[in-house]
């Protein structure tokens, strides 16, 4: 399939023109942002305040987080270099940073902080950027597409903005990967973009783009005892006003079931006949023009 | 039941269980179908470095032994014995290189093995020689400094699959049994050839074939321990990998327990779930008791191999027998518990049935088990007595 659009995508405050030909890279540092979640496939919803039961339910990595995470590997394994897996949660999100680990990744920063808590996107971006700026240098920041518990898809491009890189959300496939650029398909609805970025770059991904591995006996012995720093506030030099409820913009002021509206009818019979009960009944319903049944 | 597995066992066994759910179930059935060789799956497996758990850490594995290693096949078992055989056959390769090799031979071919970059295999069976194995006809020949070999050997797992091969033959006829002697043959040695991929009843994911020698030229810095222990190399390593065997048995018995047992619980029959039914529980009763017994069996055994016992043979027998034939007799009866869905492909039952009658016949038939049991009993009445 052909690209829809092409693009390229410059750092906003370096716009300069970058070389077609260029020498291969080696050795990036690679971040990638995950978050903990509760297990989707166990989460059930309290039936009046239409919030999560989360006791009892074991905490995973999110999920598409888990194909950033791999997509960072399979670089650090082509090219050499690093891969720093970075969160913010509470004390025991130090588990899916573990976990990471156990998969591959090289290093975690666990960032931690009462002031941190009830974060919307807008806030979490602010500290997650300032935990990036504590890491130090990279070369690529991996996201996944959004998060299963709050699905809003606004952390990884709103980080992208705090931090002024270029970044393409919804990353397929990585074409190519040279000096200072990178080549991404980007999935659209209706095909796919392949835009070409400056590094440093980020990136959300979605679940097309690999396959994820299980994690290596070495990587789990590995996890059990690599240190994993904490850092709080004060450490990443975060303003307060900016952080967690208090840097909020939003506020969850109901959560609620939406109405279902939908019907659902299985037809069945033969191919043939159910396709003329499908037709027949989008006709009767004035959705195609006329009843060719 | 809880065994008080370490740390480190636990993570290999909740490595060998993701891969089993998350990577072989969902295609376990289509590699039955189409009799195709796992390698998508053996690559995520030596990625998770469970091929490396019963090779020393001197040599790039994890350090454990028999009992890792049991626990690894147990769980992959679980899913599909195919896979799993494919996956237990390249450590019956690498034992004679393990236990008898020498200081090169392991430097050179166990990090191939243990990182599964490379699978093993090992080669005994001949159309002339399979429980008695001094129908050997294979012969391995000094000339100079290479030896030459001659012979067919007959369905080889990995066979055609494996870089390495762990073959006996022999090189003095008139020693009898203590004629015959172990050699590491590589694939692409020149003259080294393999026949056709044969079609199974069961496992038939993974690959079995003819190796061929024809005037096969082999350095012989290639012979594992001396000329003359080739017979003994094949008796003690079958002591170690039987416990093996025996945990496929468990993990295929318990697949199909749990099979089973979602089964009934969502088969209506008479307006209840079948499984609500005592005919049905005791049926499903005996399959757990007996799947949990040959457990405890297989895994006693393994640890008392670990522990450097030297005489194993008998208990390492049992594990095997009495494993296998509980995984035959626990299969047979989920398939009952399904009843005429369980006879049909569209579930995994009629395959793990298929599947297990391997485990009473490979690595020595259930018969010779029962013959090595009863010779050991015999040999120690007799040293009591005296």
């Amino acid at each position: 399939m052909e690209p829809l659009r092409e693009g390229f995508f410059a750092p906003r405050l370096a716009l300069c023109a970058l070389p077609r030909r260029r020498k291969p890279i080696t050795a990036m540092h690679i971040i990638v942002c995950i978050k903990q979640v509760p297990d989707a496939r166990q989460v059930k919803l309290d039936p009046e305040t239409h919030t999560l039961i989360r006791t009892g339910v074991e905490s995973i990595i999110n999920p598409y987080d888990m194909y950033a995470l791999e997509e960072g590997l399979r670089i650090k394994e082509r090219l050499g270099g690093t891969v720093t897996v970075l969160t913010m949660g509470p004390p025991q999100a130090e588990t899916a940073l573990r976990e990471a680990i156990s998969y591959g990744a090289d290093e975690a920063v666990l960032l931690s902080d009462r002031a941190f808590a009830g974060a919307d996107t807008w806030a979490t971006t602010y500290t997650l950027a300032r935990g990036i700026e504590k890491i130090g240098p990279f070369d690529l920041i991996f996201c996944g597409k959004q998060a299963v518990d709050g699905d809003t898809a606004q952390v990884g491009p709103g980080l992208a903005e705090r931090l002024s890189l270029p970044y393409a959300a919804w990353v397929r496939k990585i074409e190519d990967l040279g000096e200072g650029l990178i080549r991404v398909q980007r999935l659209m609805d209706d095909g796919y973009d392949r835009l070409e970025l400056a590094l440093p770059a980020l990136l959300t991904v979605v679940k097309e783009i690999n396959e994820p591995r299980v994690p290596s006996l070495k990587g789990k012995m590995r996890a059990k005892s690599q240190k994993i720093p904490l850092y709080g506030a004060a450490d990443i030099g975060a303003d307060l006003k900016l952080t967690g409820l208090a840097g909020s913009y939003t506020q969850v002021i109901r959560v609620f079931a939406p109405l279902r509206a939908r019907e659902k009818e299985w037809l069945t019979g033969s191919v043939e006949n159910q396709v003329g009960q499908l037709l027949h009944k989008l006709a009767t319903r004035q959705l195609i023009p006329f009843d060719i049944s | 039941m809880d065994y008080f597995l370490t740390e480190e066992q636990q993570m290999i066994k909740e490595i060998a269980r993701k891969i089993a759910d998350e990577r072989i179930k969902p295609v376990r059935a289509e590699l039955d179908e189409k009799e195709e060789f796992p390698w998508e799956i053996l690559k995520v497996i030596a990625q998770s470095d469970l091929f490396g758990v019963y090779i020393p850490e001197e040599y790039g594995g994890f350090g454990g032994g028999s009992f890792e290693n049991c626990l690894a096949v147990e769980e992959l078992s679980r899913a599909c014995l195919g896979v799993s055989t494919s996956y237990a056959a390249s450590a019956l390769g690498a034992y004679p290189l393990l236990l008898y090799g020498n200081e090169e031979q392991k430097k050179k071919y166990l990090p191939q093995i243990a990182s599964g970059r490379k699978l093993a295999a090992f080669a005994l069976t001949e159309s002339t020689a399979g429980s008695d194995a001094g129908g050997i006809m294979t012969t391995a020949e000094l000339k100079g400094n290479d030896y030459i070999l001659n012979g067919t050997k007959q369905w080889i797992t990995n066979g055609g699959e494996a870089e390495i091969y762990t073959v006996i033959a022999i090189t003095d006829r008139n020693k009898g049994p203590r004629g015959a002697s172990a050699f590491v043959l590589e694939k692409g040695d020149p003259g080294f050839e393999f026949g056709k991929k044969e079609s199974k009843m069961g496992i038939r994911a993974s690959a079995t074939r003819e190796l061929i020698f024809n005037q096969c030229r082999i350095p012989k810095d290639r012979l594992i321990g001396r000329e003359g222990m080739g017979f003994i190399v094949a008796m003690k390593i079958f002591d170690q990998s039987r416990p093996g065997v025996g945990a496929q048995a468990v993990g295929l018995a318990q697949g199909a327990l749990e099979e089973a047992v979602q089964y009934a619980r969502t088969r209506i029959q008479f307006g209840k779930p079948i499984i609500t039914f005592q005919a049905i529980q005791h049926l499903l009763a005996d399959m757990a008791t007996l799947t949990e017994a040959a457990r405890a069996l297989v895994y006693s055994v393994a640890r008392y191999i670990d522990s450097g016992a030297k005489e194993v043979s008998k208990v390492s027998a049992m594990a095997k027998v009495f494993a296998s034939d509980v995984a035959m007799k626990v299969a047979t009866d989920a398939v009952q518990v399904f009843g005429g869905t369980g006879y049909m492909r569209d579930y995994p039952v009629e395959k793990m049935m298929r599947d297990a009658k391997i485990l009473q016949i490979y690595e020595g038939t259930n018969q010779v088990q029962r013959n090595i049991i009863g010779q050991e009993l015999n040999k120690e009445g007799g040293r009591k007595k005296g």
